[in-house]
């Protein structure tokens, strides 16, 4: 009988941010659909209200369903029978429950029986879902590729492939291939065009593929022969009833263990080309990831918040010492500062999910009418800053989860290493999220364009000037501090104008950007609600701290020092 | 084809989360105190009548409750999972009504609805817990009664001219107990000591089993399309948004009937038609009053064991 989205009120809070109206009066077109569907709202308030009341279901189903069955799922995992995935027995029930739920094809216009609610209450779904098991939402969560489609594909296919994921079929990105991990350009799944009967077939393998055998796959493939880059890649959409695609095999993985990671071997596999060749790479596959990685996003943040609720449940039971272990200052500590990360890192989810919002919205909007330049202007500022910080909520927060992970078992001790406790699939579960979508390290090549080109300082000069009660202004002036810090230190590492040297301290420039914006997050959170005060000032003392400590680093570091680190 | 079921719903207070203030001293439930729910057993029947919707298209549910105004939000939830529409009995006429007035005003405002094949309803509910309300129904509609379901397993249209598979005379048996038939289900029941199939014609009414498939989710698309449906006293409390929406979404109105909207005999409604009287409430305290040592050897457990037999306790 639990909910886990009205036992977790900072939800509610995310969801009732400001910025919604303009969201929603976007997604919804000042309402017009509601002559067309009876489910379609009447306004702002009727929108909000339609959104709290579905993930009102979401939390239901995750604490009834889906959270009880993540033991077993972990333990029982998926099997190939005939060719064929099927998904350990809790899996197909979480699938059947949020399938009957309607709860599939949440963002897609109502045109294609989807929900039509914008991405800040899907995410909040996913971040529901992945507290309950993380390893189920890769399936429920790769609705993703339904969004890319309806992004890319034509009016036929749209309305061929769409409903079928609205009312419940799953779908995967085919991606990766033995020799093309995070280097995608290297990709040879072959596409070859027939043209006697005018269809496209697949030929290939691809490897490491989440549920792989679902009934709608996105892959990308080798269409223009004998090129060798990004260049020659288009996407394809393949349709599982054609029976062309054999499942070799399935991973045995260390976490996500429900999920099914397949190897697919395409015989001869007819598809369909989406949007125009050689974009699948450059264009399509972008915006795929792009969606994806906001996914992982929320991924991470449920798995800090299970973690974080596990850690702080056992601390207040277990007793040592004649008292619980939660009043032990090496306890509470860690307990405080996980509390204070997993509020950092949602309130940047939920950031970067309305700039998404925004300039997908108004790209939509401008495939049914001309923008107003001053709209086409606010697109291009959102598409930026989603793209600034996309990597940078991707790549932090997953560490985040992983830290999380860590010490919540640590706060377990020697019971966190056996597996009576959650913690400890929580632990392993939350070990790939700072490797597949692009590694943290690769999060880090696509964000330092946000430090070089002065993208992070911009919204953060922003936060800067934000209204803020009187109490808080001490926090906005240390964070002031930390950005002048911040910007110090990425002109030191700039002006050396040596690409290898900024690509050696990147990561410490991503991070200590990635401090400030989350601890002004945290702050105007505060302003909003006075619950996130503490989370507010352990996080700054942290972040204020790391940066120190990275800023001392850079300033003492020469283009020379790099030498002793290529001794390896 | 499709068949036209009625499922009988009731609004209760949680009693799973009983706090102190739980009970009056008058001994009576202090609503107030608990959130009220739609009865856990009620929504295993309303899953058995959406299993024969998917089954048999073109069936239609209808979910009737009594209960005071607040009792509209079963029939939402009903809506929200998949129910058709719904009626909601109430009227200070009714209040106070024991098993016996229950049932009577509901066999009354059954007949005005007239049109059905079945009645399904949860075996009891967790406020009473008498398990009563099902069976006086079926009696004073004179249905045959199927109670303890766990499974409709099938539900077929026409009379059965011939004895069925398990030898059941159903035209015989429906002239001489005056029955109208549509046709026969079959039905698994869940006993105590097993399980039992039956065949019944019907219409008739079951009862349905917790051990049945839980209640499906309610549906985001069905939510949003229902969430502002209303009966007509909601209506004119006028402090709800999107009133007008009624006038043009008739299937938002929800059907409320007062004890004037049905044909009743006033003497067995309510209290005065209600034999039960509360004379007394006791606090329960469980302790274990006797408690035994058993050593684990062979001998002692064996000893156990028969003992446990004898009594009843296993076997």
């Amino acid at each position: 009988m639990a909910n886990f989205f009205t036992d977790n009120p900072d939800l509610k809070f995310h969801l009732t941010h400001p910025m919604m109206e303009k969201i929603v009066a976007l997604k919804e077109r000042n309402f017009t659909d509601k002559d067309k569907f009876d489910y379609a709202p009447m306004d702002f308030e009727d929108a909000m209200d339609s959104y709290e009341k579905v993930l009102e279901i979401v939390g239901e189903i995750c604490g009834d369903i889906v959270a009880p069955n993540a033991e077993s799922v972990d333990q029982e995992g998926p099997k190939i029978v005939d060719n064929e995935v099927i998904y350990a027995k809790g899996t197909q029930e979480n699938l059947d429950a949020l399938v009957n739920a309607g709860l599939m094809g949440i963002t897609l216009p109502r045109k294609y029986e989807g929900l039509n609610f914008p991405i800040v209450p899907y995410i909040m779904a996913a971040d529901i879902v992945s507290r309950a098991d993380a390893g189920f939402v890769n399936i429920w969560g790769l609705q993703d590729c339904a969004e890319t489609i309806n992004e890319f594909a034509d009016e036929d296919q749209k309305s061929r492939f769409l409903p079928r994921i609205s009312n419940g079929e799953t779908a995967a990105m085919d991606l990766t291939e033995p020799d093309a991990g995070s280097d995608l350009q290297a990709v040879q799944l072959k596409a070859t065009f027939n043209e006697e009967d005018g269809k496209w077939y697949l030929n290939g393998v691809k490897r490491f593929i989440t549920n792989g055998d679902g009934h709608v796959s996105l892959v990308l493939a080798r269409s223009e022969e004998g090129t060798q880059d990004g260049r020659g890649l288009s996407m394809f959409i393949y349709d599982r009833n054609e029976k062309a695609v054999i499942v070799r095999r399935i991973e045995n993985k260390m976490g996500i263990k429900g999920s099914p990671t397949c190897e697919l071997v395409f015989k001869n596999a007819p598809a369909e080309l989406v949007g125009s060749r050689k974009m699948g790479l450059i264009k399509y596959v972008m915006a795929l990831m792009n969606g994806a990685r906001l996914g992982i996003g929320a991924q991470s943040i449920g798995i800090c918040e299970a973690a974080y609720r596990e850690g702080l449940e056992y601390a207040k039971e277990r007793e040592q010492f004649g008292k619980p272990i939660i009043q032990f200052p090496a306890v509470y500590e860690m307990l405080s500062t996980m509390k204070a990360k997993l509020d950092a890192s949602r309130t940047l989810l939920y950031e970067t999910s309305r700039m998404v919002d925004i300039y997908k919205t108004y790209m939509h909007i401008s495939e049914e009418r001309k923008l107003e330049p001053a709209e086409r202007k606010e697109m291009k500022r959102y598409q930026k800053m989603a793209d600034f910080f996309t990597p940078l909520l991707k790549g932090l927060t997953s560490e985040y989860s992983n830290q999380l992970a860590y010490d919540s078992l640590q706060i377990h001790g020697g019971s966190g290493f056996m597996k009576d406790y959650p913690i400890e699939r929580i632990y392993r579960d939350a070990r790939i999220t700072s490797i597949y979508e692009g590694t943290t390290q690769l999060q880090v090549v696509a964000a330092i364009r946000g430090v070089t080109t002065g993208g992070y300082v911009d919204r953060i000069r922003e936060y800067e000037l934000m209204e803020l009660r009187p109490e808080l202004h001490g926090y906005r002036r240390t964070l002031i501090g930390m950005t002048e810090e911040y910007v110090h230190a990425v002109k030191t590492v700039v002006d050396v104008k040596d690409n290898e040297y900024v690509d050696f301290h990147a990561r410490r420039l991503v991070e200590m950007a990635g401090h400030i914006v989350m601890g002004y997050l945290l702050l105007l959170d505060t302003q909003r609600d006075e619950q996130f005060k503490t989370s507010t000032e352990i996080y700054i003392n942290m972040g204020k701290a790391e940066n120190t400590s990275r800023a001392e680093f850079i300033h003492n570091f020469t283009l020379d020092d790099i030498g002793a680190y290529k001794h390896v | 084809m499709g068949f036209k079921i009625i499922v009988l719903a009731k609004q209760v207070p949680d009693t799973r989360n009983v706090g102190k203030d739980a009970m009056k001293a008058d001994g009576t439930v202090n609503r107030a105190a608990l959130p009220a729910i739609f009865n856990p057993e009620d929504l295993n029947a309303l899953e058995q009548a959406l299993r024969l919707k998917d089954r048999y298209p073109g069936s239609e549910v209808t979910i009737l409750t009594m209960g005071p105004g607040r009792a509209a939000d079963v029939i939402r939830e009903g809506l929200y999972r998949g129910a058709d529409k719904g009626y909601l009995l109430t009227d200070r006429a009714f209040a106070g009504s024991d098993t016996l007035a229950t049932s009577y005003a509901i066999s009354c405002a059954i007949k005005k609805i007239k049109d059905f094949d079945l009645i399904i309803a949860g075996r009891q509910a967790i406020d009473g817990d008498t398990a009563q309300v099902g069976p006086q129904v079926a009696e004073k509609l004179n249905l045959p009664q199927v109670t303890y379901a766990e499974e409709i397993l099938s539900m077929k249209e026409g009379i059965v001219a011939e004895d069925d598979k398990y030898g059941v005379p159903h035209a015989k048996l429906a002239e001489e107990l005056d029955l109208k038939i549509n046709g026969t289900l079959e039905i698994k029941r869940r006993l105590e000591r097993g399980v039992e199939t039956v065949v019944t014609p019907f219409p008739c009414v079951i009862t349905v089993n917790a051990s049945a498939p839980n209640c499906r989710p309610r549906n985001a698309k069905a939510v949003m399309k229902y969430k502002h449906a209303r009966t007509v006293t909601e209506i004119q409390d006028q402090s709800e948004d999107y009133l007008d929406l009624t006038l043009d979404r008739p299937y938002l109105k929800i059907e409320e009937w007062s004890v004037s909207d049905i044909e009743t005999d006033t003497k067995w409604l309510g209290l005065s038609g209600s034999p039960t009287k509360v004379k007394k409430i006791e606090n329960v305290v469980f302790q274990a009053k006797e408690s035994k040592r058993i050593s684990n050897d062979e001998a002692e457990l064996e000893e156990l064991i028969v003992e446990l037999i004898d009594n009843h306790t296993i076997g």
